[in-house]
């Protein structure tokens, strides 16, 4: 069971929060092509270790917050807001 | 029959409780305190099962979860369970036990046959035959496989009691309640941390409960836990798994020690626990030597048999021998030996030691150098054949009827190595321990290899004042360990007696010595590859006594340290679990919730028949007493729509309230066509696309103000599409200054449809004019209806005329009425939603078997959405080639050439035999009666007016429809807009 | 090597079985081959089989991190099917069905390939639709498939509840030709086969580096060395997006968890393999009696081979929704796997941006099935430098394209497939 501090919300259980992609790709701008939006929308680092998530907590207040994970050990090390930046250690 | 072994005094059972139980029919009696195992042990039953391949005679072979031969179908009826192991089902009154696995008697089962075949079917042996003919494997070998496979039989019938989950938060979790976990939990207790000890036992003590001299330690600590109003106490508890960032689960045996459940009472509880610190204390696991025959009813662990008679009262034979290989197992002889039993012999491959001299001093017949190497006996054991270590030769034979094994202890490393923690070889106990933690835990007492009372709860208590003091506590005074003597445990190495006859290294699933040898031979030298050749280790006991024996084995063969070749990795669970406990609750009826609207008991007096939408009950239709079918119900409601006026609930549709100053520039975003030219007081129909470009969802989206937008979503779409927005707004346009509010549950929302719906709701509404000129199509506007504020949009699904009446969800039963009564004169019918379904198909709109995420907005016809300037959702990405492809299948309309012919959603669309689409949606029509449907075809436009085949091979299926335009009913918009 | 057989199980019993040699060996790296592939789990060692017996190309290394067999092949839930709506699909899957239909002969290796029929339940008219539709495009693609209403379900698995839960049984999709196979004794057979050719196969063999010069592939750096090739095929489920990256691109792929549990041993119970059509569950019964079933992903990326409770939870619940009479079974083990999703769930077997690379990846948790059609399809891709047209449309180009191959239509997310 993952447990995820919600910034808002305090720490809670995975359930309440559901994952939604890999937030280090961000939406192009309007005039970018579409191998831009190909590289946004299909393109993944996937790396084995930490990586930077979103997850919503919609089971509670709704943010969509980035999640520092790390993808073999499910460690959460840092959690913040939408706007934040969050670093992957050793990156 | 009387208890013949049970001693007269001593241990934790109730003599004056005497319990009745039967075994495969025969009627036993035992006492409040026994396992079954004890019990039946107590009335001298050794035979109590019939190993998995061989069916070779079993008997109890342990006193606890590490059980691999004593299992049996528990209970009867649709309460029977199977596999369960007598070592750990409480006695109570009335309890029946069926041994299993077995054809024939127990004493006499034919397959035993097997063990005849052995040198042909040992490990792998299937993998190399069985393959011709090719056909034969289903219908001969197989069957044969399986009916011989497996162990106890379910019930095949719904179980009928209950379960519940149950969470908890605390500070430190202490997993077992022997001397380690007691003193661990009274440490941390101490401090004032919230502290849970769960414990699998029905009693807390562990190997305490064998030490007479150490109840007064035991009482007295259980007492100080209970007086703890932090400390939380769960006995009948396994924990089963180690997950997560301090979670583990757990399962409470609540009433499985009684004949069923008490009324209001779960059978098992499920504990989700969350825990700051966590201190294992799981004990040890007392494993076998591999020696010809270490499978006949008699053999059984040395500790096991002193737990029988110490906590038990039981004497496990009249005549033991024991095998031992180290010091601590000589306290069984002892144990037993004071229990009446005769200790014949001890068998030891060592030259010398402490408890060896003990022994002899005390009498006993001490047998240096020597070890086991075979059993003597058909269905019980007989005698014990000895001989010299490393001879391989015979030299001895003891009558006995108990042969106590002892090759060493195996820390019980479960739960940390599912936590993380590698495990390291200890050299001194020839066994794994756990390693550096790598989540917030720490061992203690002898699952990590600290062995003895006194040094296992010293270890214990620094375990669980360190865990509290991690959690953030003060440490508390200590409370001192008793003294005791600690046993030492550290074993010769000895694995294996070789010689002639089967030496199991996996009892349960028969797998032996010679198996693993074969699986290296073969190159399955891997312990992970070994094991699962021969299914080392693979069953309800997962190995816990025989496991690392295996892999010793394997290690000879590949002439490496145990060490090197390690165990395969741990996984949950540590014991089995029972299914219903972890569904709990949500099963059946309760596996979802219901959904329901504001409306749905006045559905229910309609006499509405429900149908599942996602969570929702929705009417489908309202079966009328005169309606000869469902069919009838439905052509009757939709005729009432299109010729006078009807009433559906559509508060189901997902509501979106999105303001803010960038509200219009945000719907532009995340719709395909335009929202900020709406003016205030209208609504437009919208179409969000995903951002591959493929159609998401539609609805009507309506401009409340300048700056607040009221979003409609289809029902099954509501949640997924609020995520969508919520989504883009986070990550793509944070600069946007727009709010997001649900408020689906918050209106109900009725669509009056038909000729007659302006005189109705008209005659509903106040402070609105709803002429044409006035309030023409898509115009809405706040008003009271029935009394109640309301809001009316002037839209339509059905092709007719219509209102859709939105209220707060709590006057949507007085509206409804409101409306039924006005409707009266005009002959107003509510419609359900296949009435719904058949109008929209009649007017060609799309919906969920259309916009089915396989389509984009050319293909169903609404490609003139898009569009041309500005960014929005699955713009560019809508373009690629693949997606503006002229061969696409487009939205076509279907009707069956005969009238009469039913056509069916999930046809395929023929021409020329080969498949060109499909049908999306399918209904029979009333303004032109006659099966009609929607559908998705390469070339639709230019097929229009062609006749081609609907084909439905898996029903036999062959219709001749016609292509046509899906818009033919009121192409030109002239009924709604009336 | 002799082959195995019942007459050899006969003499070998009767010599004590101290003649069985190992079924493959264990080979070490010679400096060049002419083909390698990485990854030895059932898709690199049907790769290199097929290799080796319908191209004659058997100059192959098959390089293995760990042990052969150990990764997704070792931990699945063994379901063989072709029950796909998509005609790249279900062609592709058919291919593969076939194979597996004589794989036993092919490979001289018993891997219990046991036709038990395999049954997707359905809830609702949409399901019921989407159903025949999936249905008639099996049917009219040439692959079995058969539509049962509830007392047709009740025939095939009786204790299945068809009234009374939640949602009430409509009926189920059935493929009889569907079932299970012994998935451990998959790369077992295979790698036997292969080696049988004179495929080297290499365990404990981790690739480091890929050499690519010139835009080409000319070998693998590994724990054991340089190896050279002018061709390498990549089978290495959850760690695709890794070795990819050596290479130098980024693929269309996410690694997720999907856990998968098993029963204690029980009499037979359940014959067939069935799918819950209201919640994420699946079982079969394996022939030594354990149920076999899991459900859906955990819903996050994860290489960890570790689950959580709350997916486990509703696995349980659905089953018991499904079957109430397992309420009272127990669970005896549970396991994860590393499942390399693709933005539309369906697979990748191509060429890419590197030439001489091929790759057989993005298997979702679909891989098992596919073991014997993707080695085979990968091992064409490789000899002929073009992919078989039962393989065309799986390239990583088709996103770029806009051809996606979304059975569900359930969207670019990966972990919604």
């Amino acid at each position: 069971m993952l447990r995820i501090t919600c910034p808002h919300c305090g720490a809670r259980d995975e359930l309440e929060f559901s994952y939604r992609g890999d937030a280090t790709v961000t939406r192009p701008g309007p005039d970018a092509d579409a191998g831009a939006f190909h590289d946004y929308l299909y393109l993944r680092r996937n790396p084995r270790g930490w990586q930077v998530e979103w997850w919503q907590h919609n089971g509670g207040c709704r943010a969509f917050l980035k999640v520092l994970r790390h993808t073999v050990t499910h460690e959460v090390r840092a959690v913040a807001a939408a706007t934040e930046t969050l670093e992957v250690p050793g990156a | 029959m009387s208890q013949r072994f049970r001693l007269p005094a001593g241990g934790h059972v109730d003599r004056s409780r005497r319990l009745a139980f039967t075994f495969d029919g025969r009627r036993f009696e035992g006492h409040e305190g026994d396992t079954l195992a004890a019990a039946l042990l107590a009335n001298g039953v050794r035979l109590v099962g019939r190993s998995f391949k061989y069916h070779r005679p079993r008997g109890i072979f342990s006193a606890g979860v590490e059980e691999p031969n004593a299992l049996v179908e528990l209970r009867d009826g649709t309460r029977r369970e199977p596999n369960t192991r007598a070592t750990v089902v409480e006695l109570f009154d009335g309890l029946a036990a069926t041994s299993q696995n077995h054809r024939g008697s127990l004493a006499f089962d034919w397959m035993a046959v097997n063990g005849v075949l052995a040198p042909w079917i040992g490990a792998g042996f299937y993998y190399k035959t069985f393959m011709w003919p090719a056909a034969f494997w289903e219908r001969v070998y197989e069957p044969m496989i399986r009916k011989a496979a497996g162990l106890g039989r379910a019930s095949g019938q719904p179980d009928p009691d209950w379960y519940e989950a149950a969470h908890a938060h605390c500070d430190v979790l202490v997993v077992g309640a022997g001397a380690a976990g007691l003193a661990a939990a009274r440490a941390a207790g101490a401090t004032g941390a919230r502290v849970i000890l769960a414990e699998q036992d029905f009693l807390f003590g562990g190997d305490l409960l064998n030490e007479p001299e150490l109840e007064p330690w035991r009482g007295e600590a259980i007492a100080a836990l209970q007086a703890m109003p932090e400390v939380t106490l769960l006995p009948r508890t396994t924990v089963f798994g180690f997950y997560d960032q301090g979670v583990l689960g757990a399962v409470e045996r609540v009433a499985d020690h009684l004949p069923q459940p008490p009324t209001h009472t779960p059978r098992q509880r499920y504990w989700t626990i969350r825990a700051k610190e966590v201190v294992l204390a799981t004990g040890a696991h007392e494993r076998l030597i591999a020696f010809p025959g270490n499978d006949r009813p008699g053999v059984m662990l040395a500790g096991a048999a002193r737990t029988y008679a110490r906590r038990f009262g039981v004497k496990a034979g009249e005549t033991a021998v024991l095998f031992a290989t180290h010091d601590a197992a000589y306290d069984a002889a002892f144990a037993l030996a004071e229990a009446g039993t005769r200790i014949a012999a001890i068998i030891d491959p060592r030259a010398d030691s402490a408890a060896m001299q003990r022994a002899r001093q005390a009498g006993f017949t001490v047998q240096a150098g020597s070890v086991v190497t075979g059993t003597v006996g058909g269905n019980a054991l007989r005698g014990v054949e000895t001989g010299v270590a490393g001879s391989g030769g015979r030299a001895n034979a003891v009558a006995a009827d108990l042969l106590l094994v002892s090759g060493g202890w195996n820390p019980a490393v479960h739960l940390a190595s599912m936590s993380g923690a590698a495990l390291a070889w200890d050299e001194a106990l020839l066994a794994f321990v756990p390693a550096a933690a790598v989540q917030r835990e720490r061992s203690a007492g002898a699952c990590r290899g600290v062995h003895g009372i006194g040094a296992a709860a010293a270890d214990g208590a620094a375990a669980g004042r360190a865990a509290a003091i991690a959690a953030g506590f003060a440490p508390a005074a200590d409370v001192l360990p008793p003294d005791t003597p600690a046993p030492d445990h550290r074993p010769y190495e000895l694995w294996e007696v070789k010689g002639r006859g089967k030496a199991f290294v996996d009892i349960q699933d028969d797998v032996t010595a010679d198996d693993i040898r074969l699986a290296h031979r073969e190159g399955f030298s891997h312990i992970e590859h070994a094991k699962r050749y021969t299914t080392h280790a693979m069953g309800t006991d997962q190995g816990k006594t025989g496991g690392l024996v295996g892999a010793a084995v394997l290690a000879e063969a590949r002439r490496e340290p145990v060490a090197k070749v390690g165990l395969p990795r741990f996984r949950p669970y540590t014991s089995p679990v029972t299914w219903g406990a972890i569904a709990g609750g949500e099963v059946g009826q309760h596996f979802q919730p219901v959904r329901r609207t504001a409306l749905h008991g006045v559905h229910e007096a309609l006499g509405a028949v429900w149908m599942d939408a996602g969570l929702w009950k929705r009417p489908a239709y309202y079966a009328n007493p005169g309606d000869a079918d469902a069919w009838a119900s439905v052509l009757r409601e939709a005729r009432a729509v299109r010729e006078r006026v009807g009433v559906c609930d559509v508060s189901t549709l997902g509501k979106i309230v999105v303001e803010g100053p960038d509200a219009a520039t945000f719907l532009d975003r995340v719709y395909a066509n335009t929202f900020s030219t709406l003016q205030v007081g209208r609504a437009r129909y919208g179409l969000m696309l995903r951002e591959d470009g493929l159609v998401f969802d539609d609805g009507t989206t309506t401009r409340l103000a300048p700056d607040r937008f009221f979003v409609t979503t289809t029902t099954a779409q509501a949640g997924p599409v609020m995520q969508h927005l919520e989504f883009h707004h986070a990550s793509a346009w944070p600069d946007l200054d727009v709010s997001l509010a649900s408020v689906t549950d918050q209106w109900a929302a009725m669509s009056i449809a038909g000729p007659k719906a302006r005189d109705v709701v008209a005659a509903v509404v106040q402070g609105i004019d709803l002429s044409n000129a006035a309030f023409p199509f898509m115009a809405v506007a706040d008003c009271m209806a029935a009394g109640v504020p309301a809001r009316v949009f002037r839209i339509s699904f059905s092709g007719e005329l219509a209102y859709e009446v939105a209220v707060p969800a709590g006057y949507a039963a007085t509206v409804w009425q409101a409306v039924m009564t006005a409707g009266v004169p005009h002959g107003i019918e509510p419609y359900g939603v296949e009435a719904l379904g058949l109008l929209r198909i009649e007017k060609g709109h799309v919906a969920g078997a259309e916009i089915n995420g396989q389509t984009t907005a050319q293909d169903l016809g609404l490609g003139r959405m898009l569009k041309k300037k500005g960014d929005f959702i699955g713009r560019t990405l809508a373009q690629r080639p693949g997606l503006t492809d002229p061969a696409r299948p487009r939205l076509v309309g279907l009707r069956s050439v005969d009238p009469a012919r039913q056509i069916r959603a999930g046809s395929h669309l023929l021409v020329d035999g080969r498949s060109q689409g499909w049908i999306t949606s399918v209904t029979q029509s009333v303004v032109d009666p006659g099966w009609i449907g929607l559908g998705m075809l390469r070339e639709g436009e230019a097929r229009i007016g062609s006749s081609i085949i609907a084909a439905n091979p898996l029903m036999g299926e062959e219709v001749p429809v016609k292509v046509v335009s899906p818009h033919g009913y009121d192409a030109e918009n002239l009924r709604v807009r009336a | 090597m002799a082959g195995y057989s019942g007459f050899r199980v006969l003499t070998e019993g009767l010599r004590g079985n101290t003649g069985w040699k190992p079924a493959w060996r264990k080979a070490t790296p010679k400096p060049a081959y002419d083909v390698i592939v990485v990854g030895g789990g059932g898709h690199g060692l049907a790769t290199a089989f097929y290799l080796a017996s319908v191209h004659g190309i058997a100059n192959v290394a098959v390089l293995e991190r760990g042990l052969i067999g150990q990764g997704n092949t070792g931990r699945n839930t063994t379901i063989v099917r072709s029950n796909y709506l998509l005609p790249e699909n279900n062609n592709f899957y058919e291919h593969s069905l076939k194979l597996w239909e004589g794989l036993e002969q092919s490979l001289n290796y018993n891997v219990m390939m046991s036709q038990r029929g395999v049954i997707n339940l359905f809830h609702s008219d949409a399901q019921k639709h989407a159903a025949l539709r999936r249905g008639n495009s099996m049917r009219l693609n040439g692959i079995d498939a058969e539509i049962l209403d509830p007392a047709g379900v009740k025939a095939m698995c009786p204790i299945i509840d068809v009234d009374n839960g939640r949602y009430p049984v409509l009926g189920g999709l059935l493929q009889r030709r569907g079932g299970t196979a012994r998935h451990d004794a998959v790369a077992w057979g295979f790698a036997h086969a292969a080696d049988a050719r004179g495929v080297d196969i290499i365990e404990q063999c981790e690739v480091t580096g890929m050499i690519v010069e010139g835009g080409a592939i000319r070998g693998v750096r590994t724990t054991r060395g340089e190896i050279r090739a002018p061709k390498v095929g990549l089978a290495v489920a959850g760690s695709t997006s890794t070795l990819t990256a050596m290479a130098g691109f980024d693929v269309p792929i996410e690694t997720h968890l999907l856990q998968a549990f098993v029963s204690e041993g029980l009499k037979p119970l359940i014959d067939c393999v069935v799918t819950f059509g209201a919640g994420h569950f699946y079982v079969s019964q394996s022939d030594k009696g354990g149920l076999v079933y899991g459900g859906g992903l955990d819903g996050y990326p994860s290489y960890g081979q570790r689950g959580t409770l709350p997916t486990a939870e509703h696995v349980y619940a659905a089953g018991i929704s499904m079957i109430p009479a397992l309420g009272r079974l127990r669970g005896l083990r549970s396991w994860a796997g590393v499942m390399d999703m693709t933005p539309d769930g369906s697979h990748y077997i191509c060429k890419t941006p590197v030439h001489g690379l091929y790759m057989t990846a993005g298997w979702c948790y679909g891989g098992f099935k596919a073991t014997p059609g993707s080695g085979w399809c990968h091992a064409w891709t490789i000899a002929k430098d073009e992919p078989h047209r039962l393989n065309a449309a799986h390239t990583l180009d088709r996103f770029r394209e806009g051809r996606m191959l979304d059975e569900r239509g359930n969207g670019p997310y990966f972990w919604a497939h």
